[in-house]
């Protein structure tokens, strides 16, 4: 077991001809928020899918959790949680329903699936309907408390607010915030520039390669920009 | 048209030809389909198997034996002294028919007195069940005839029998223009009530609705693609059957391509009827495929004659549009008409596009409630 | 453990299953739009034939002959005239469907020559059809030659006669309806068998919940038989539901033991599934599995004997339907609810049933490990 929480080395990815993700190397120390950020086409979902065992590497590896992407990945898989970028919990479910499901499949004990859903309607101040009919801003909310429901030592998110109003999202961050503190590292991907400064460092990506990587502080200062934002603009500018 | 509507119907064709997988499906599996139906499926009734019971055999039990199994109608496949044998047959599938023989069959016949035959069939599929009978009989009494017209000279009455329009009683003759139906009623509504909507579910028809288009310029926007697809899919099922199963073309192929894109239009007026009236796309599946395809290939004539069915359900096939088109579509095939004897089901079918197109423009819901 | 993952994603399923109201209501309601349109529909007797008589001897004979035809029920004189003309057109606009031309002379020549000749012309467009009405009317003609021969000639020795007495095995009515309602649930079951599968899975796909469970530890052939097993059950429900209404509205006869047609119905539904899984690996949309899925079963319910006798097709084509699990499990069907067949009289289209339905589901669980990451 290593002490990063992600290890990239080389990581590459090719669809044919094309090149998504062009061998990228990066560390993530455990309980880091890490921010993995893009433009559109630039590679990061790609690159998560890797991370996260949904696609195989062409080249290069990965290690999550201390384990090999590749050839652990069933170990793997029970240490990290996940949420995508499109809703994909179960919307003919209730909330209850959901969670009882992924607790199971996630080997909890009915006491423990039983109190952690309670906690988690309580945290979220949810009733137990059914999923689909909660506004947007809740969704998001329960399925990142899904994605942590087993205590996981990673934790992905892609682009976990989007379209969500800004008091949300603060509240959204705020779990994040509250996570990292119990030792769960959080991976995310976004849009929002000025999210890009709550996390402790951030990468950049353009054209499959990692453009820059530090803490939104240390970068602001080595590229001489007012703010990250600036900074992306910068860089992923097509040349 | 329009230079807006013009637009629109161009991004709709780009939409569908982009969508490689579905447009190979909708090109290639209609032709699959009415090739492989063509030659597969027939109602001649061949190779029956026979079971011949004969408690004595004498000279008329094998000379009947031998006709029957002379020619390609029968096949013996048993000979058994009684009727015992015959039920295990039957039951394992490995017989249709029975002959039975009473015993001392000649020897009745020598002294003119009725000689019994028990003629037992398999009769669970009952059509194939009475021709077969049907062959029988007619071995039979033609030998019937035959020991008579030894002894005497009875009447003989000879029928000269003509099979218009058809006259080897090809099924495929039958079937196929009730294909052609199907495969258009499949692409025509089933395809445009699925396309239309998805685009309600997703929400980009809103869109469509803020765009200076009207409503039924976006149904004519979606409809004309879908008009294109199925056109295509009548040429090349026709040409199959031309080229393939040699279906005669005695009338005029003009005609024909044109009463094919009345119904195509009829099919695609009910799929977007569909899609206004339904909610979301698996809604617009089920119903369309309850509402088009069923009556199409049960109702319509196509497998199943309308006159053997029961009132009710004929009056029912009045309302579908298949129906209307089998008989069209027979009559320049087969039967070489026009127009002269087929303005009535053309003015039916003409009738309908109207009526479901203008209840589709009037139910048109673009939003998903 | 597996057990457990097992336990909970059924309860998934079959929530989601019974919250679906539309898709409830109309797998109860199939069964009998179904059996009733097709059991009503599917019949190729002949009523009654329209004959367009173009009678040129009008003597007692040829009045004797239609009279006869007549009296048979089968056959309606609808109209004649001395006009062959009218009588074509009147087979071209389907106002006839048989013309019966008697020609001058009929009379004379029967009682000067013993033979006579006519005319039966008919609307082959339904091949079928014509051949079945064409032997009736032979059949009917032969007998008033027998009745003219016996008539004309009382004192003669008489000839040898043949009595001929058919019996209808299994289908005493000659009910087209006994025999295509075991067709109709085996396309019932194999709708919900493939196509349901088919849509199911690609739904899964399509919402993205498919990539939120494979990134769970969830074992892939935990999330199969999660899948499957519902849909099993609910296709052996639909089986049951359709031989009741089957049995108490149609009347149909039930003679064979049920315990076995629910037996082969389980095997059978490893095929249908099977081929489900299958479509779902191969397509991304749920629009392009109902195609799929549809155009499969299409096939496979033409070819499988269900609205034509697969004895009757070509050779090659019967061969493919020896490799057509439907037309296995529709011979079985027939042979136990009409026949009342055993065990050992279906034990061979059984063994292929079960022998194809082990390699169907081998080969798309396969497949779909493989194409699922």
């Amino acid at each position: 077991m290593t002490d990063t929480a992600i290890s990239v080395h080389n990581l590459t990815r090719r669809f044919g001809d094309f090149t998504a993700v062009d061998s990228i190397s990066f560390d993530v120390a455990p309980g880091e928020v890490f921010g993995f950020l893009g433009a559109n086409g630039a590679g990061k979902t790609t690159a998560i899918k890797m991370l996260i065992g949904l696609l195989a590497p062409t080249a290069g590896d990965a290690r999550v959790a201390g384990l090999d992407v590749v050839k652990e990945i069933e170990e793997v898989r029970r240490r990290i949680g996940y949420m995508s970028q499109r809703f994909s919990l179960y919307e003919d479910l209730t909330v209850l329903e959901n969670i009882a499901l992924f607790g199971g499949i996630y080997g909890l004990t009915n006491a423990e699936i039983r109190t952690r859903s309670s906690s988690m309607l309580t945290s979220l101040g949810l009733t137990d309907d059914l999923v689909g009919r909660l506004p947007l801003g809740w969704k998001q909310k329960l399925a990142f408390s899904v994605a942590l429901l087993h205590q996981p030592a990673v934790v992905f998110l892609d682009e976990p607010t989007g379209g969500v109003d800004p008091i949300t999202r603060r509240q959204f961050w705020e779990l994040i915030y509250a996570a990292a503190e119990r030792g769960t590292t959080v991976f995310v991907t976004t849009h929002y520039m000025d999210e890009a400064e709550y996390c402790d460092r951030i990468s950049i990506m353009v054209d499959g390669r990692i453009a820059t990587i530090g803490s939104p502080s240390e970068l602001k200062q080595k590229w001489g920009v007012p703010s990250i934002d600036e900074l992306f603009v910068r860089l992923a500018r097509p040349s | 048209m329009t230079a807006t509507l013009r637009a629109f119907i161009v991004k709709e064709l780009r939409h569908i030809l982009r969508d490689r997988q579905t447009l190979t499906i909708l090109l290639l599996m209609p032709l699959v389909q009415v090739v492989l139906f063509g030659f597969a499926l027939r109602s001649d009734v061949r190779d029956v198997r026979l079971v011949i019971v004969e408690p004595q055999s004498d000279y008329a039990t094998l000379a009947l034996r031998a006709r029957l199994a002379a020619g390609r109608r029968f096949k013996v496949v048993a000979v058994a002294p009684t009727m015992a044998a015959v039920e295990p047959l039957f039951r394992q599938g490995k017989a249709d028919i029975a002959l039975a023989f009473e015993p001392g069959f000649a020897a009745q016949l020598e002294a003119n007195e009725p000689a019994r035959i028990l003629l037992a069939v398999d009769a669970s599929d009952p059509n194939t069940g009475t021709t077969m009978q049907a062959y029988a009989r007619a071995v039979i009494t033609a030998y019937e005839s035959e020991l008579g017209a030894q002894r005497g000279r009875p009447v003989r009455i000879v029928p000269e029998t003509r099979m218009r329009f058809n006259p080897t009683l090809e099924s495929v003759n039958l079937f196929l223009p009730g294909l052609i139906a199907l495969v258009l009623t499949l692409v025509s509504a089933l395809m445009t009530a699925i396309s239309l909507s998805r685009e309600k579910e997703r929400g980009t028809m809103e869109i469509l609705l803020v765009s200076p288009l009207r409503p039924w310029q976006i149904i004519v926007g979606k409809v004309v693609p879908y008009l294109g697809l199925a056109f295509a899919n009548v040429l090349t099922a026709l040409l199959a059957a031309w080229l393939i199963f040699h279906v005669p073309f005695r009338g005029s192929v003009t005609l024909l391509l044109a009463e094919s894109l009345l119904y195509s239009m009829v099919s695609l007026a009910l799929g977007v009827l569909v899609a206004s009236l339904t909610g979301s796309q698996r809604v617009a599946m089920l119903v369309a495929l309850l509402a088009t395809m069923l009556p199409s290939s049960l109702l319509s004539g196509m497998v199943f004659p309308i006159a053997s069915m029961p009132p009710f359900l004929q009056a029912v096939s009045n309302i579908v549009p298949a129906r209307w088109f089998i008989i069209i579509a027979r009559g320049i095939m087969l039967k070489g008409v026009g127009l002269e004897h087929l303005w009535r089901e053309t003015l039916v079918l003409a009738g309908m596009t109207l009526f479901l197109m203008a209840l589709a423009v009037r139910t048109f819901k673009p939003r998903v409630a | 453990m597996n057990l457990r993952i097992l336990r909970v994603l059924l309860r998934k399923e079959y929530l989601q299953i019974f919250r679906d109201k539309l898709m409830l209501r109309q797998m109860i309601l199939m069964p009998f739009i179904q059996l009733f349109l097709l059991s009503s529909a599917a019949t190729f007797e002949v009523k009654t034939a329209n004959v367009f008589l173009v009678d040129l001897d009008k003597s007692a004979t040829s009045r004797g002959l239609v009279d006869r035809l007549h009296a048979s029920d089968r056959f309606a004189v609808v109209a004649s005239s001395a006009s062959m003309n009218l009588a074509n057109d009147a087979l071209l606009s389907r106002d006839a469907g048989m013309i019966l031309g008697i020609p001058h002379g009929f009379e004379r020549d029967i009682t000067t020559t013993r033979s006579g000749s006519l005319q039966l012309i008919f609307n082959a467009e339904d091949g079928a059809l014509a051949g079945v009405t064409n032997s009736y009317a032979q059949q009917i003609i032969a007998a008033y030659a027998r009745e003219l021969g016996t008539e004309m000639r009382p004192i003669v020795t008489e000839a040898p006669r043949i009595e001929i007495r058919t019996r209808g095995w299994y289908n005493q009515e000659l009910d087209y309806k006994d025999y295509m309602i075991p067709g109709i649930l085996v396309q019932l079951l194999t709708l919900v068998g493939t196509l349901l599968t088919a849509m199911n899975i690609v739904r899964e796909k399509e919402l993205g919940t498919l990539d939120q469970l494979n990134v769970t530890p969830l074992p892939r052939s935990a999330f199969i038989a999660a899948k499957l097993i519902p849909l099993w059950s609910i296709a052996l429900a639909e089986l049951a539901l359709g031989l009741m209404v089957a049995r108490w509205v149609f009347g149909v006869p039930i003679v064979g033991s049920i315990t076995l047609v629910f037996f082969a119905a389980c095997i059978y539904l490893f095929v249908a599934l099977g081929i489900g899984l299958w479509v779902s690996t191969t397509v991304d949309t749920q629009q392009q599995a109902m195609f799929i899925s549809f155009f499969l079963i299409l096939v496979y319910l033409l070819m499988s004997g269900l609205f034509t006798p697969v004895r009757s097709m070509p050779e090659w084509a019967q061969l493919m339907a020896e490799l057509n699990p439907v037309k296995h499990f529709i011979a079985i069907m027939r042979a136990v609810l009409l026949k009342g067949a055993g065990l050992m009289d279906i034990a061979r289209p059984l063994v292929i049933l079960a022998v194809t339905g082990a390699i169907a589901l081998t080969f798309a669980v396969r497949q779909y490990a493989k194409t699922s990451a």
